[in-house]
């Protein structure tokens, strides 16, 4: 636990050289793709007080100066697969961005979508120790949470205290400086599996790059794709990624439950390829030209020609109706929908207030899904893309970079973690100085 | 999921010939850029090695090869040889040449001079005559007073000189020296009589209080015609020398106020007639007279001490 800790306080401090040196690199994993974005941060102008945000939510700090999006290799399910192909991808797109960008990026964030990510809600509570709640107080109600059995070769992802309570009142964002006596707290913790994270880590060390931070891209691409109400009053969203469909409920602006379906865009893919008979990459071209998940009159007249390069002319030259396309898209569509529904049904996403359903992600794209996303998720759903941001390429705007643009935003403002608190003084065994310190300034 | 740059639309007109798209050929080439090509790109984007690189390489490589280059005396003789040669080729040019030499303002003798004190021989280019040492040699000359050197277009060097003009003479054991007003020499004269209409002074240190001399002598308007000259006295006042051996001594200090004096006491009592040798004036208030011998006796005679002197010898 402490090893984990000190990594993330690590990497936060990565990033914290990275914002001083002004440039940081974006890296979403994909199954299909995989797209890094380049970051300058322009320097603090030292106006705005630190702990405010400033203006555009804090956009305005930041501009992307390079972006570039490559086939992804040796990625299945969201995870690394094949190291080497991995690295190789990742060197083609961050030398292509760091060459739009015209700069060096030493520091890199990465996001991606699978490695099993499963949630755990946890909450403590503390006898307040002086009369106001201090930093202390809040290290020690975070200390004081029960760490849940997340089993053999998990690692702790995300650890967002989402809640503070003091005596009878609860929903305190900020608990410093309140009078009261019993502190509680809810946290929400994302583990995922060890190995794919020294996976990740090994990769890029292996770039000749820093890692600055990792996020779950189910969580910032919900940061991403969801308005500000949305998160305020309670939606999920659904990232329909290529191996991975992750799915992130905010609620009051945090995220409470994160897991992942290991289907995509590439399952239905593989399906037209198997059922057409054709080579991936003509199926994939067909579900992105012709795809769809509602069959008409008209799909059954739309004739759609395959090739191929099997050689025997009849084959090749075949040619089948959109409505057999659909056909073989639409259950796997509906599976995945499916799989998302029994995800939201464990987490109890019936119980918030709003249910807002945000589709985001490449695969969201496919013509009507909307229609048949309301049909099994509820009625409002609706189709989700990433946040402007200055300087992203046109090329970049669509829905399946939500989770690359909610890094951007994960990098200029993330969210407190448990790692951004204090150390609680008792576990503070080394650090006798401080607590001299501290018995110093309440004696005298 | 949608390709970036979406290819040629897949679906051709009937007959057209098909491209097999992603038609796997054996030697594909992979697109990811090596370890090393990462890395150096990486490096190459760094601002100092691309600073250095771009700036500080070829620098040093021009400043290395000049300086190997340059290494080598003979070449840069040579170097020095071309550059004089080209220098005087250019100076050289019938545009630069000048061909006369025209005075102005100059007699005879200082013409002369000056065309002797000529540094170079006409025609020469402008750029080998130096007009500022050469008008400081004509300036030299005691005769000249300024010059101003211009060369004309055309080729011509045209000086003008302004000569000083002689307004006293002054007897020095040498010789007849010229002065002007200021007091400085302008030329020796051979004979009085060339000029008799300067005045003379002589005495050592003459020169030096010329203006005053000829302040003097203005004053004395009308006994000029008497007047031999002004004899300077231990550097510091003048002596008014008459004819029949008469010497008037002036004071060092406001000696024209005593020529005044001296012109009245004339014109009333009719002094200069009287015979006498020095006349002092030296205290304004008391003028002293020093009769001549014979007047003395005269003198003695008329009020009766010769013979007393007489008696007593």
């Amino acid at each position: 636990m402490t090893d984990l800790y000190d990594t993330q306080r690590a990497m936060r401090a990565m990033r914290k050289a990275a914002m001083q040196r002004g440039v940081i690199a974006l890296l979403d994993i994909g199954t299909s793709k995989i797209a890094c974005l380049v970051l300058r941060f322009d320097p603090d102008t030292g106006l705005s007080a630190p702990e405010t945000i400033g203006s555009l939510a804090g956009q305005s700090t930041f501009r992307v100066i390079g972006a570039a999006t490559t086939r992804s290799r040796g990625v299945r399910f969201g995870e690394i697969d094949a190291m080497a192909e991995t690295e190789r991808a990742i060197r083609t797109v961050v030398q292509a961005a760091q060459k739009m960008a015209n700069t060096r990026v030493d520091h890199v964030i990465v996001s991606f979508a699978g490695a099993g990510p499963r949630s755990y809600g946890l909450a403590g509570e503390v006898e307040v120790a002086g009369s106001h709640v201090d930093e202390q107080d809040v290290a020690r109600v975070l200390a004081s949470c029960d760490m849940p059995p997340i089993g053999q070769g998990r690692e702790v992802l995300h650890a967002h205290p989402v809640n503070f309570a003091l005596d009878h009142r609860s929903g305190l964002g900020d608990p410093r400086g309140h009078v009261g006596k019993r502190l509680a707290a809810d946290m929400h913790l994302l583990t995922v599996d060890a190995d794919a994270i020294q996976n990740l880590i090994y990769c890029i060390r292996r770039c000749d790059l820093e890692l600055a931070g990792i996020a779950s891209s189910a969580y910032v691409s919900g940061l991403s794709a969801l308005v500000e109400d949305e998160q305020e009053l309670g939606s999920a969203c659904i990232d329909m990624g290529g191996g991975a469909t992750g799915v992130s409920i905010f609620m009051k602006k945090h995220m409470i439950f994160a897991d992942a379906v290991r289907l995509g865009g590439d399952h239905i893919t593989r399906d037209i390829a198997a059922g057409l008979q054709v080579p991936m990459a003509v199926a994939e071209r067909i579900k992105t030209f012709h795809g769809g998940v509602h069959a008409t009159g008209m799909d059954d007249r739309e004739q759609i020609e395959l090739s191929g390069n099997s050689g025997d002319w009849e084959k090749d030259r075949r040619q089948v109706s959109r409505a057999e396309l659909i056909g073989i898209i639409r259950p796997r569509v509906e599976e995945i929908l499916d799989d998302v529904r029994a995800l939201l049904d464990a987490a109890g996403f019936e119980h918030l207030p709003s249910q807002q359903i945000v589709l985001t992600g490449g695969c969201s794209q496919i013509p009507g899904l909307d229609g048949l996303a309301a049909r099994i998720l509820g009625q409002n759903v609706r189709l989700g893309r990433p946040l402007r941001v200055q300087g992203l390429p046109q090329a970049a705007t669509g829905p399946a970079f939500a989770s690359a643009v909610g890094l951007a935003l994960f990098a200029a403002h993330p969210q407190d973690e448990w790692w951004d608190f204090e150390i609680p003084a008792e576990r503070l065994g080394g650090r006798s100085l401080k607590r001299a310190f501290r018995w110093f300034k309440a004696n005298w | 999921m949608r390709p970036l740059s979406a290819e040629p639309r897949y679906f051709a007109q009937p007959g057209q010939r098909r491209v097999a798209v992603n038609a796997a050929r054996p030697s594909r080439r992979d697109p990811a850029p090596s370890r090393l090509a990462f890395r150096l790109q990486r490096l190459w984007l760094t601002p100092l090695v691309r600073s250095v690189t771009r700036i500080g390489l070829p620098v040093f490589a021009v400043v290395l090869g000049l300086g190997l280059w340059l290494g080598d005396d003979g070449r840069r003789a040579d170097i020095v040889a071309k550059y004089e040669d080209i220098k005087t080729q250019i100076q050289n040019r019938p545009e630069f040449r000048v061909s006369l030499l025209k005075i102005e303002g100059a007699g005879p003798e200082v013409d002369e001079a000056i065309r002797a004190m000529l540094p170079v021989h006409l025609p020469a280019s402008s750029f080998d005559i130096d007009l500022a040492a050469y008008r400081e040699t004509i300036t030299r000359l005691d005769a000249v007073a300024d010059a101003a050197l211009v060369i004309r277009p055309g080729g011509t060097l045209q000086v003008t000189v302004t000569e000083r003009t002689p307004a006293i003479l002054w007897r020095t054991p040498t010789g007849l020296e010229m002065l002007d007003a200021g007091g400085h020499r302008v030329a020796t004269l051979i004979d009085r009589a060339a000029r008799p209409d300067l005045p003379l002074i002589a005495g050592e240190g003459a020169d030096a209080a010329v203006p005053e001399a000829l302040a003097v002598l203005r004053a004395a308007q009308p006994i000029l015609n008497r007047a031999r000259g002004l004899v300077r006295m231990g550097e510091r006042r003048w002596d008014l020398v008459l004819d029949r051996d008469q010497r008037i001594l002036l004071p060092a200090a406001d000696p024209v106020r005593a020529v005044e004096r001296l012109i009245a006491l004339d014109t009333a009592e009719d002094l200069l007639d009287r015979d006498f040798t020095h006349l002092d004036l030296r205290n304004q208030n008391r003028p002293t007279i020093r009769l001549s011998a014979q007047a003395l006796e005269q003198f003695r005679a008329i009020t009766g001490q010769a013979t007393k002197v007489k008696a007593t010898q």
